[in-house]
């Protein structure tokens, strides 16, 4: 079980819910091949530093989950099958990045709290 | 008019001597760069958006690589532009 965290580019066109909606699906895909999910954000819509097929703004969304190495090949046929989904990133997060990862969600958590 | 040589100053004009250059991430200690934010990566990124080279940012060669493939990963994100004029 390694730790993985993935961030993907939604198109701008969709409505919110149709955003939350595809954001639940791919959660589904880890979930139902066995993915345990740490943390998840979402940056909302933001600017592309240049345009992806046409598109200037994109909704992106960051998830962190542990999985076995197979399900990332799952969800990576599950980003290309699905069209809404502009582009993707998985990495696997060696010993440093998971230390970077939980402090950067300490910090974010205490600054919720703030 | 005095010629140039004539012109004598208090201290002497700190030109040529050569400001020694350290890897900004053994100082500081820091481990991981994070793809993730484009702010601390523009640091490494010259105007038009092409990475620095190690003579110039001091970097040791094994940060480099890490800067290097994190600034690659934003652009495949889109957070830094492959190509663009006055970035900063």
């Amino acid at each position: 079980m390694n730790q993985y965290e993935t961030v993907f580019i939604l198109t701008p066109v969709l409505s919110d819910e149709q955003m939350k909606e595809a954001v639940e699906k791919f959660k589904g895909v880890l979930t139902k091949a066995g993915a345990e999910i740490i943390n998840e954000e979402n940056w909302g819509l933001k600017k592309l530093a240049y345009p992806i097929d046409k598109k200037t703004t994109g909704f992106y969304e960051l998830i962190e989950f542990n999985a076995a190495p197979e399900t990332i090949k799952t969800l990576e046929i599950a980003y290309r099958r699905d069209e809404k989904v502009l582009r993707y990133l998985t990495i696997k997060m060696e010993k440093y990045a998971a230390e970077y990862a939980a402090k950067r969600r300490s910090n974010k958590q205490n600054k919720q709290e703030a | 008019m005095a010629q140039q040589s004539e012109i004598r100053y208090l201290t002497a004009p700190a030109i040529d001597v050569e400001k020694k250059k350290y890897c900004r991430f053994k100082k500081s200690g820091i481990k991981y760069i994070d793809y993730k934010d484009p702010e601390f990566l523009k640091k490494f990124l010259n105007e038009q958006g092409k990475i620095l080279p190690r003579r110039i940012t001091g970097t040791s060669l094994k940060y480099q690589r890490r800067v290097a493939q994190a600034v690659k990963r934003a652009r495949h994100l889109a957070l830094l532009p492959f190509v663009t004029d006055l970035m900063k």
